[in-house]
Formats: C-alpha cells, sequence, structure tokens
C-alpha cells in the first residue's frame, strides 16, 4: 500500500518530499490565520497534514526502497550540507515523521467539534495557525540534520504548544498556571540544549549532526564535549519529560483543550525522545566513553521511578485526565528503559513502544475528548455508566485501555513483548519485574476507569449523555483498529522500529 | 591557576549571568520577576556564542584589503576562510587564545571573526523574543483570571478550588450510591 501510494506522487514532488513535508504546513499557517472564520480554518489544517503525511509516506517507501534503510540528504536552498541545512531522512526519521503526521492528520479531522465546544469563534482560526506551527515544529524537528536548526524547530513547536495550552483557559482558569509553567520549564529544556550545541560547535566546528558523529571520535574525554552533552542530555529530557523533570506535563496535559492534549501526548514528548535518542547513538555513539554510565546510572534508574512513582500517582488521581497524563510519564519511563540498555533490541522495543503508545494515548485522549464534548467533566465520577449512554465511544476507549495496560491480542502487548525480551537478553532479569510491577499498576488505575465506565450506574440520570459526533468516532476508531492490528499482526510496525534501531547502530553509527 | 582563571574571564562572566538568571526563574514567586530570570538566562547564553566565535585581533567578516583582490582570483578563498575561523573558534573554544593567529588565517592576510554563531544568535534572538511576548501575554492572562502574578497565591487559589472540588465530588458519588 505505501508503494502504491507513493508511486502516485509526481516524481519532482518526491524529490523534494523532505522539504515539502515541513514547509507545506509552515506555509499554510499565516493563511489560516487570516481565514474569515474557523471551518475554513479547519478545512485547510486538515489538507496541509494531510499533504504532509503523503509526503511522510513517500519517504518511508523511498527510505524502504533500498535493503536496510536509505539514508536521504536534502540539501536545503541547494546549500551543500558543509555550508548550509541538511534534511536528513533515515528509517528512524521516516518511522518519526510518519508517525507525527499520522497523528496529526488524524487529530485535524477529529478537532472541529471539540474546537467548536471549547475555542470561542473568533480564535478559531487563530488557533488551528497555532496548531499548524506546532505541527511544522514537530515535523522540523523530525527530519533536520543539523542540531541548530533542531533547536530552532523545537522551539517552533514549543512556543506554539504554550498558546495552544493556554487557550484552555476557558473551560478552567488553570490552564493559564498550567502554560506559564510549561514555557519556563520548556525555555529552560530549550536553552540547555542550545548551550549544549555551542559546546560542540566550539569542539568541532560543525553543527550538521552526521558531521558532529565523524569529528566527535578523536575528542573522546574532551571537557568541552563532555559538558555539551550533559546540557543536551538535560535539555532534551526536559522536553521528554524524563523522570524527574516532568512537573510541566501533569498540569498542561489536565487543563489544555482536549484536542490540543490528544495531539501533544500522542507527538510532543515522543519528538523529544526521538531527539534524544538521535544524539545519545548518532551524534556521541555509544563508543562515547561518559555514555555508557550515563545510559545504566542515569537513564535506566529513572526510566525506572517513572514507571513506579507516576503509575502510583496515577492510581489516586480522581480526574481521568490527570491520570492518563501521569500514566504518560510512566510510559516514557518504558520508552527510555529501552533506550537506556544500549543494545539494537533495546532502541528497537523503545522506538516500538513509542509508536504504540501514541497510537494508545491518541485513542485514549480522543475519547476523552468526546466525553467533555457532551458532558464538560472529566472526573472519574462523570465516567460513571458511560458505557451505556455512549458504548462507541467507550469501547474505542477500553481497546486503548486494554492497549495500555498490555493485554495480549493489543498493541501494548506487543512492545512491552518485545521490551520484556530485550532487558532478558541483556540479563536484566530484575527490570522486567518492575516492567510486570508497573503493568500490574496501569491494570488498577485503567481497571478503576473502565469499572467506573462499565459497571457503575450514573451519578446524575438526568443529565443526558450522548454519543461523541462521527468527525471524533471516526479517526478514534482508526486508532483503536491500529492497535488491534499491531497487536494482530504486529510485524509493520516492529520492522519500522527494528530498521530505525539498525539504522542507528550500523549506519548512522558513525 | 590564577591564570587559568583570569584568561577565561568572558566564561566565568557568562556562568555568573546564567546561574543568576536560572535562580531568578526558579526561586522568585513573582510571574514577572521569573521571566526576567529567562531572559538573563538566555541572554548569557546569546554571550557565550559571541564570546566562542571572537578571535584576537579579529575583524567584521567582510573580505577587504588584500584578501578582497584574493577572493576575486580565487574562487573558492570565501569558503575557505569561512572554515578556517571556524577551526580558530575551536581552539578558542577550549582554552587557547592564541588561535587566530595560528592556521586560522591560513591564506587570508587578515584575521576574521566566524560569523556562524553570530547568525545563530539572530535566530536566538528571535526565538528568545516570541518566548518573551507568549510568556507575558499569558502572564496577562492570568493576572485577569486570577487577579495577582505571584505564584505562591495563585497555588494557594488553586488548592482551594481543588478542595472544594473533590468535596463536591465526594459528596455526588455519595449521593449516587444511596
Amino acid at each position: 500500500m505505501i508503494e502504491l501510494i507513493s508511486s502516485m506522487v509526481p516524481a519532482d514532488m518526491a524529490a523534494h518530499a523532505p522539504a515539502l513535508l515541513v514547509v507545506a504546513p509552515m506555509l499554510l499557517a499565516p493563511v489560516a490565520a487570516f481565514m474569515p472564520n474557523g471551518r475554513l480554518a479547519w478545512i485547510l489544517s486538515i489538507i496541509a497534514t494531510g499533504f504532509s503525511l503523503l509526503m511522510a509516506i513517500t519517504l518511508l517507501a523511498q527510505v524502504r526502497s533500498v535493503d536496510g534503510g536509505a539514508v536521504l540528504s536534502y540539501a536545503m536552498g541547494g546549500w551543500t550540507p558543509d555550508a548550509g541545512i541538511e534534511f536528513r531522512i533515515d528509517s528512524l526519521n521516516s518511522m518519526v515523521l510518519l508517525l507525527v503526521s499520522t497523528i496529526g492528520f488524524l487529530a485535524a479531522i477529529f478537532s472541529w467539534p471539540s474546537v467548536q465546544a471549547e475555542i470561542r469563534e473568533a480564535k478559531r482560526a487563530m488557533f488551528f495557525a497555532a496548531y499548524l506551527v506546532c505541527f511544522t515544529g514537530l515535523c522540523g524537528v523530525a527530519s533536520t540534520g543539523d542540531a541548530f536548526n533542531l533547536f530552532v524547530f523545537l522551539e517552533i513547536s514549543s512556543i506554539a504548544t504554550y498558546v495552544l495550552v493556554a487557550l484552555g483557559a476557558r473551560r478552567d482558569r488553570r490552564a493559564l498556571p498550567a502554560a506559564g509553567n510549561y514555557l519556563l520549564l520548556g525555555t529552560i529544556g530549550a536553552s540547555f540544549f542550545v548551550v549544549g550545541v555551542g559546546f560542540l560547535y566550539a569542539a568541532t566546528g560543525t553543527l550538521n549532526m552526521a558531521e558532529l558523529a565523524i569529528r566527535l571520535q578523536p575528542l573522546q574525554g574532551n571537557k568541552a564535549v563532555l559538558a555539551g552533552y550533559a546540557f543536551i542530555f538535560v535539555g532534551l529530557g526536559i522536553k521528554a519529560a524524563m523522570f524527574p523533570l516532568h512537573q510541566w506535563l501533569p498540569n498542561a496535559y489536565a487543563y489544555g483543550p482536549s484536542f490540543v492534549t490528544m495531539f501533544l501526548a500522542a507527538t510532543a514528548t515522543k519528538v523529544a525522545i526521538y531527539a534524544l535518542v538521535r544524539f545519545l547513538f548518532t551524534v556521541f555513539g555509544l563508543e562515547f566513553s561518559f555514555e555508557g554510565s550515563t545510559l545504566i546510572w542515569i537513564l535506566m534508574p529513572t526510566s525506572i521511578a517513572a514507571m513506579i512513582a507516576c503509575s502510583f500517582q496515577a492510581v489516586f488521581q480522581t480526574d481521568v485526565r490527570r491520570t492518563l497524563a501521569y500514566s504518560s510519564v510512566a510510559q516514557v519511563g518504558y520508552m527510555l528503559l529501552g533506550v537506556s540498555i544500549g543494545t539494537a533490541a533495546g532502541v528497537s522495543a523503545g522506538m516500538f513502544h513509542l509508536v504504540n503508545h501514541a497510537l494508545i494515548k491518541g485513542a485514549l485522549f480522543m475519547a476523552l475528548a468526546g466525553v467533555v464534548l457532551s458532558y464538560q467533566g472529566t472526573s472519574l465520577n462523570d465516567f460513571k455508566g458511560l458505557g451505556r449512554s455512549a458504548p462507541w465511544t467507550m469501547t474505542a476507549f477500553a481497546i486503548g485501555a486494554v492497549s495500555l495496560i498490555g493485554i495480549p491480542l493489543t498493541a501494548g502487548f506487543q512492545s512491552k513483548y518485545a521490551l520484556v525480551s530485550a532487558l532478558f537478553e541483556h540479563g536484566w532479569w530484575w527490570a522486567v519485574a518492575v516492567v510486570m510491577f508497573s503493568s500490574l499498576l496501569a491494570v488498577v488505575y485503567m481497571g478503576r476507569i473502565l469499572e467506573a465506565v462499565f459497571f457503575r450506574a450514573p451519578v446524575n440520570p438526568n443529565k443526558r449523555r450522548k454519543e461523541a459526533p462521527l468527525l471524533i468516532l471516526v479517526p478514534l476508531w482508526i486508532l483503536a483498529v491500529a492497535n488491534i492490528w499491531v497487536g494482530v499482526q504486529g510485524g509493520f510496525v516492529a520492522g519500522l522500529a527494528d530498521d530505525a534501531a539498525a539504522s542507528l547502530f550500523i549506519g548512522g553509527g558513525s | 591557576m590564577l591564570e587559568f582563571i583570569l584568561e577565561r574571564g568572558n566564561y566565568w562572566a557568562i556562568i555568573g549571568l546564567m546561574m543568576i538568571g536560572l535562580y531568578i526563574s526558579f526561586a522568585a514567586t513573582n510571574l514577572i520577576k521569573r521571566l526576567v530570570g529567562l531572559g538573563t538566562f538566555q541572554t548569557s547564553i546569546i554571550l557565550f556564542y559571541i564570546s566562542l566565535s571572537r578571535i584576537d585581533g579579529g575583524t567584521a567578516p567582510i573580505l577587504f584589503g588584500k584578501d578582497y583582490g584574493k577572493s576575486k582570483s580565487h574562487d573558492k578563498t570565501d569558503d575557505y576562510g569561512a572554515e578556517g575561523s571556524d577551526y580558530a573558534s575551536a581552539d578558542a573554544g577550549h582554552g587557547g587564545y592564541d588561535g587566530g593567529h595560528g592556521y586560522g588565517s591560513e591564506g587570508l592576510e587578515n584575521v576574521y571573526s566566524n560569523p556562524l554563531p553570530h547568525v545563530l544568535m539572530l535566530t536566538a534572538i528571535v526565538v528568545g523574543v516570541a518566548t518573551l511576548a507568549v510568556g507575558l501575554a499569558i502572564i496577562v492572562r492570568i493576572r485577569e483570571a486570577y487577579g495577582t502574578v505571584e505564584t505562591d497565591e495563585i497555588r494557594a487559589m488553586d488548592l482551594e478550588v481543588a478542595i472544594s472540588e473533590a468535596a463536591a465530588q465526594a459528596e455526588e458519588s455519595g449521593a449516587g450510591t444511596a
């Protein structure tokens, strides 16, 4: 199917796909801002994200056309990589791009009813413009091969995100301090990243990531490089909500508009994790003396702490959104645990879980948006008896929930299985016990919600609840079916993750 | 030792500014002051990049004098010079201050500062301005919604709301089971 779709794209368009993927939503964002009403801006954002999805599929086909994954280098503006900015697409990039653009497209389709209910009419066009800018930034981070350019795209997406989160203020004023806090921490994270890039530039004289990887090889143990490494690690850790640096996340997810929460939960932290993995394995490389100990002594303990501490926090939340937000931090722990193993199997498992978690949280938060639409609150009480009044929405929610827990035949099971076997292979059998324990906690916190949904009587039967509109149901069920499809036949996504990890360890490793 | 510390004076100043900014943005309770701290932090990064690119005796990276003639005779001189100063700034980065007189100026009569960090910082300044603008806009909205810009007061108000919500919810669920 990928080949079929990509064969329909004209050849000269396919040649410029890396640039078009990012430029199309960027150019359409100001156009959307000037649209006279929100509906036109919405249609425009569907067109932009759909086009990006098409380009992402084309890129994937191009990368997969060569055995073992080709590396596409696109010189922006015709400037060769030593002087200009290079867009570099390999198996890992193409996987992340496909993920971001698919989620972006589905999110754009589903957004309208949710935006209609939560955003004022006058602001809707601007809202979609901000969404497109955010989408541009995320795609840019996932495709650029230039370290400083990555910072710029990271900030483009982040600044748009702060605005989007703050727009939740209409429903709950607590969105404003949440956005302010996110802005503060996010900016500090990005600034740390820039300082790190500055150190690397001072030591090597280049900003191109592939070139950096080569020039860093002889600089083992150089103090400037070590400082740069530490700054980049912490900076991207804040963006990726690595455990002790995740404080911005729960409030931002809980009080932002439900559409924004869905989009962020499925993409923003994922892209930051991609950037972290890119720096850990491509730029610095496992040979980098400092890295092995960081993985074992920092990344692994913090991700295990995230899996346990945040799962416990999720258990004690009364608001479903907050439960899911804390669970997101815990799931980031799973991905980083896979990465911290430092083997191809481990990174592959981490990337596999990254994709699956995007599908899971996308489905869960979309269903949540449907609930917010028909009934304002998202507390556990509001969920009671919803299984009867909105069976379609809630069945999809349940599929997402069991997938999050990791029950066989769902996506969550496949990636947890991959993670567990990678852990066994590496001899970290005790970490397997932690994964199991954390999954058990997931049973508790998701089980609480499912119990309320399906086995409790509605608290207030007078309040009419209804099914979410079709515009929400269709993308929601696409994601829910994707969860089952990956769970039953995980070959496609697992293959993508394997290729991505392989490209880090063989092709892009040096 | 003293020499080691003194000849890196610019870096000490930058580290000092950076830590002051970071501390303000964590410790201040006033949101505006937090943004001030953030601005200080970002400015120190800009200074960091700029001082990386500086070379002793370096001029603005515009070819003039004999270099200008050279660049006319060799097409490639332009690229060559830029690359050379890259390496010179690399040296400045990890210690030596004499980078400018070494092979950095090879092939050129004059010594030029590396223009790339300056260009990068133009972008970073734009990003910083955008962040500051969004931050101030959010603070204006916070002031409208809460009537204050002190984080501890905002937290106290939010806590009150959360407690009353929890109480209402407990009541509601109690009514539901009864």
